[in-house]
């Protein structure tokens, strides 16, 4: 669990033309098999760093290692090989004319061969429970099952690690929980590393580590529950903190006793019934 | 909204023309269109009449999907044949109305010309009802291969194509978006003169123009996130077959041919 597989350090990034730093002096390690969410509302930095771990940016300052590779030009297709990445608009990623020919896209670009493309393009919609979409054309498919194929487009290529860009934050609530259970079965089964860009705390409560980017710094780093208990300091960074987290704060506020800040609503639910059991 | 577009509409079904290679049915296609001016009387128009209609048969298509096909071009075909008619002037005088006159060699030149023309537009329209467009891409992109020698980006341009093709339903959707959000504020696309309605189609093409270049954009960053770099060192996922049919196809043309060019006059 303590293989390091990314570690970025004194990063920062300014974009052309631009003034004030997109990133400034990031350091950061992302250990093998976890699930990482990094948090921050629009502008935080936090697509930047998105595109600087799939070498789409490189660094102004610092640098960044990426599965025991160093990010330049020369090694930036060996880390793509490493990091799958999946974006955010399930149709601006889908680029063949079949789920099958789509998740087929990166292997034909890593020189896969035939017998071996036909095994891994299987496999990986099997992973993802979409072998019975196999011929259909992207039209057809709901945005949560578009980024399933995207999930298999990057499996198939079996990296190390996955980066998810905001890629829930286009879907309605029944396709967000499809592709989340996607991922967390990868995580859970498969040991993938997952990396979670996003400005969904809801999505982040089911990280084992947040990290919250502001104005381009690394603001703080810590469980869940950690960095929930920070409510008011969320809400002033621009970040919805969950409804069951806001709950609890209410309750606490009206004098009840609860244990903890609850990030799950089962949880509280399940506090809250037997807060007055004496036993 | 995809229901209305003939272009490339497949019709799936397992017949021999189905199954063939997409490479052999363009060969075809690029030779049947040359021998198709090798007919010049009455025999080779029907021998090519004959032989389309073998194929049609064998593709299981239902004629009513070519005769489909062919609405568009028919005022096209009409006025060949008119124009042939009326300013042939070779063999006898059939009648004359006022300046008009019609002679006998005109109106048989006219009829084998529009029938070259529904030939023409029968086989070719079978191509793409009996080929998936990607199998033809693949077949384009196979057979200008060679081409690439000369620094003709083959490659580029197939990939272009197919993801073109992709993305005909998911802009159309997109057409049907914006077109309700403009009536919604007011825009009116079904009434007014010529000059009206192609001004309202402006607030219809610009946001779909923004988009588009912005979905490109990010396709772009997505291939490339995914290891695209160019067509050198990638292999293919579609492979293409020439099997014994194809084969039998490309023989079963130049019998054709060779019996054109014997029995022509």
């Amino acid at each position: 669990m303590n293989t390091i597989v990314i570690s970025i350090k004194g990063v920062s990034y300014q974009y052309p033309e631009q003034e004030s730093l997109a990133l400034n002096n990031v350091s950061l390690d992302v250990y093998k098999g976890e699930w990482l969410a990094i948090v921050g509302h629009n502008g935080s930095g936090k697509s930047t760093l998105a595109k600087m771990l799939n070498g789409l940016h490189y660094p102004s300052k610092g640098t960044v290692m990426i599965g025991g590779y160093a990010l330049n030009e020369e090694n930036v297709w060996s880390i793509r090989e490493k990091l799958g990445m999946v974006f955010q608009n399930p149709d601006n990623q889908f680029v063949g004319t079949t789920v099958q020919d789509d998740v087929a896209f990166g292997l034909e670009n890593n020189g896969v061969e035939h017998g071996v493309m036909q095994e891994r393009v299987f496999a990986s919609l099997e992973k993802v429970g979409m072998t019975a979409f196999l011929n259909q054309e992207p039209h057809h498919l709901s945005g949560g099952q578009k980024q399933r194929v995207a999930i298999a487009g990057v499996i198939a290529l079996r990296p190390d690690i996955i980066l998810l860009d905001e890629a829930t934050s286009m879907l309605d609530p029944l396709g967000r929980e499809e592709v989340m259970n996607t991922v967390r079965e990868l995580n859970e089964k498969e040991g993938l590393t997952v990396i979670s860009i996003t400005h969904d705390l809801e999505e982040a409560a089911k990280a084992d580590r947040v990290i919250v980017l502001n104005e381009g710094r690394l603001y703080t780093e810590g469980t869940p529950q950690s960095i929930f208990q920070l409510d008011r300091e969320l809400l002033n960074l621009g970040l919805g903190v969950p409804f069951a987290v806001q709950m609890s704060q209410l309750l606490a506020d009206a004098g009840l006793q609860l244990s903890q800040r609850h990030f799950n609503e089962e949880e509280l639910v399940s506090e809250l019934w037997t807060l007055n059991f004496k036993m | 909204m995809m229901e209305k577009i003939i272009f490339g509409r497949y019709l799936p079904s397992d017949s021999v023309v189905h199954q063939m290679d997409p490479r052999a049915k363009l060969l075809f296609i690029f030779i049947f269109v040359g021998i198709v001016f090798l007919a010049n009387n009455v025999v080779t128009y029907a021998l090519l009449g004959a032989f389309t209609f073998l194929i049609v048969f064998l593709s299981k298509v239902k004629l009513r999907f070519l005769i489909g096909g062919l609405k568009p071009v028919l005022l096209l075909v009409l006025f060949t044949f008119f124009l042939h008619v009326f300013f042939t002037k070779e063999g006898d005088v059939l009648t004359q109305f006022g300046f008009l006159t019609i002679y006998k060699g005109g109106v048989i030149k006219g009829i084998f010309i529009s029938l070259r023309f529904l030939l023409l537009i029968f086989v070719t329209s079978l191509l793409t009802l009996t080929t998936p467009p990607i199998s033809v891409t693949d077949g384009i992109e196979s057979l200008f291969g060679p081409l690439k020698k000369i620094k003709v980006p083959v490659h580029e341009l197939a990939l272009m194509m197919s993801i073109s093709l992709r993305f005909i339903p998911t802009l159309l959707d997109e057409t049907d978006k914006i077109m309700k959000a403009q009536m919604a504020r007011g825009a009116d696309f079904s009434s007014g003169s010529i000059s009206d309605r192609v001004k309202a189609i402006i607030p219809l093409l610009i946001p779909l123009f923004v988009s588009a270049f912005k979905r490109a954009e990010e396709l772009a960053v997505a291939m490339e996130a995914r290891g695209y770099k160019g067509g050198e060192g990638r292999t293919k996922y579609r492979i293409l077959r020439w099997s014994m049919r194809d084969t039998m196809a490309m023989l079963f043309l130049v019998v054709l041919s060779a019996a054109l060019f014997i029995l022509r006059s």
